[in-house]
Formats: C-alpha cells, sequence, structure tokens
C-alpha cells in the first residue's frame, strides 16, 4: 500500500513538474522545474532499490548539468525573448499530435505485447554500490573505458567551442 | 500492487512530454532540457527492469546513459554559446544556416 502511493505520488509530482518545464514562460523557471524533476525521479530510484543511481542522480543531475544550464540561461542576456520569431513553416500542432501518436503507440505495445517477463536471473543484494562496481570493472570494462574517454572528449570540445579565440 | 508495466507507462508519459517540448518550443535551451527528459524516461525503464528481473546490468547502462546527458550537455550548451556569440539568438528557428 505504501509503495502504491510512494509510486503514484511521485510519478504526478514527476510528470507535473515535466510539464511546467515545457510550458514555462521564463527559461531560468523553467530550470528549476528540472532540478525539482530530478529530484522527484531520484526518489522514485529509491523505491525500485537503486540508491547508488539515487545518489548519482542528484549530484550529477541535479547538482552538475543543471547548474551548467543555469549559468548558460544566465550568460545568454536576451534582449528580446527567444520565442518572438516564429518560422511560419513551423508546424507546432502537427509537432503535439505526433508526440500523442508516440505514447498511443507505446501504451498500445503494453497493453497488447504478448511477451512474458523472463525469469529473475540474479539477486539484487543490498550491497549496490559493490554490485555495481563489480560489474563495471568486469563485465563492462571496456565501455567504462571508453565512458570516460567520451567524457575527456566532451571536456575538451566545450572548452574549444566556448573560448572566443583559440 | 505496483508491477514493471506502471513503471514503463510513467516513462512513455515522461518520453512524450520530452517529444512534444522538442517540437513544440523554440528556445533551444528547453529543447535540450527536454532531450535530458527523455534520456531521464530512458533511465526509468532501464532500472525497473533491472528491479523486475534482479540484475544490476540495468543500473549499470543507466550510469552510461547519466555519462552520455552529461557529455552532450557539456557540448550542447557550448554550441548554443559559440551560436549566439555570432547571431546574438537562441531561437531555434533562426538557426538555419546549415538549411540547404
Amino acid at each position: 500500500m505504501v509503495e502504491a502511493a510512494a509510486f503514484y505520488i511521485l510519478a504526478a509530482l514527476i510528470l507535473g513538474f515535466a510539464a511546467l518545464v515545457i510550458t514555462a514562460k521564463s527559461t531560468v523557471h523553467s530550470v528549476l522545474f528540472l532540478v525539482a524533476d530530478f529530484l522527484c525521479v531520484a526518489a522514485l530510484y529509491v523505491t525500485l532499490r537503486a540508491p547508488f543511481l539515487a545518489v548519482i542522480q542528484v549530484m550529477v543531475y541535479a547538482g552538475g548539468i543543471v547548474v551548467l544550464y543555469l549559468f548558460v540561461v544566465m550568460l545568454v542576456n536576451l534582449k528580446r525573448p527567444p520565442e518572438a520569431h516564429s518560422d511560419p513553416r513551423r508546424l507546432s500542432r502537427l509537432g503535439v499530435v505526433m508526440a500523442g501518436a508516440v505514447l498511443a503507440q507505446l501504451i498500445a505495445i503494453f497493453a497488447v505485447g504478448w511477451a512474458k517477463p523472463s525469469a529473475v536471473e540474479g539477486t539484487l543484494s543490498e550491497q549496490n554500490v559493490e554490485q555495481i562496481g563489480r560489474a563495471l570493472y568486469t563485465d563492462y570494462l571496456i565501455p567504462f573505458e571508453l565512458a570516460s574517454f567520451l567524457l575527456l572528449v566532451a571536456m575538451i570540445g566545450a572548452i574549444i567551442l566556448s573560448k572566443r579565440e583559440l | 500492487m505496483i508491477t514493471t508495466t506502471h513503471y514503463m507507462v510513467l516513462s512513455a508519459a515522461l518520453f512524450t512530454l520530452g517529444v512534444v517540448g522538442v517540437m513544440v518550443r523554440r528556445n533551444v535551451i528547453i529543447v535540450l532540457m527536454s532531450i535530458e527528459l527523455m534520456l531521464n524516461a530512458v533511465n526509468i525503464n532501464l532500472i525497473a527492469f533491472s528491479h523486475q528481473l534482479q540484475n544490476v546490468v540495468g543500473q549499470v547502462f543507466a550510469v552510461f546513459i547519466i555519462v552520455v546527458a552529461a557529455a552532450e550537455a557539456a557540448v550542447g550548451l557550448g554550441i548554443i554559446l559559440a551560436f549566439y556569440r555570432n547571431k546574438e539568438t537562441v531561437n531555434i528557428d533562426e538557426m538555419n544556416l546549415l538549411r540547404w
């Protein structure tokens, strides 16, 4: 019962904040709603017994990425509102309709899908961090190294892109 | 009883909100934020399956997705800053230099 209540409250919060992110007039408000959304998703991870991911979500998303967004929003001071100029060939309503079609399609897949969930494969122990670390450094060592290389490339790329002149 | 399907429907709804944001908004910063929302929806899916199968691999993949999201945010915002310096706009309808 508690689990169900927690899920429904968190789901309502996540979807509500996400809707506010894409409808807010001011970009700063949008970023702040994004922080709240990420925190609710982190709480959802806790109910799914993934505490390490919840901490990473708070630290990387709510702490790092969103601060980066805030810095850019503050740096880009706009003399005119960004929504002022609209491409006459732009079809926003069609976009909403297509997104609704995507949602209907996804729900149809869940509703009529005949794939049975496969059997339980392993065990999630209480030592969540230990299990993730073991998987990262044994079976997924090469993807792990590639991910660190990707971060290095992204860091260099961001520095080069945002420098005025090299 | 909350099943994996509940989490999948939540994830689908969050993903759809992200799609709406990408398609409708003209502020490119909000478009990037909508992409973050979509990546989060994928993460919810992966972790719900990790919970259902009692297998930690889903959480490992979620870590990789967070890495990709961080890299995407850094490079994307760098591009926005570089573009803003040249054209003084963040309106996605005015970013048509590469249009044929």
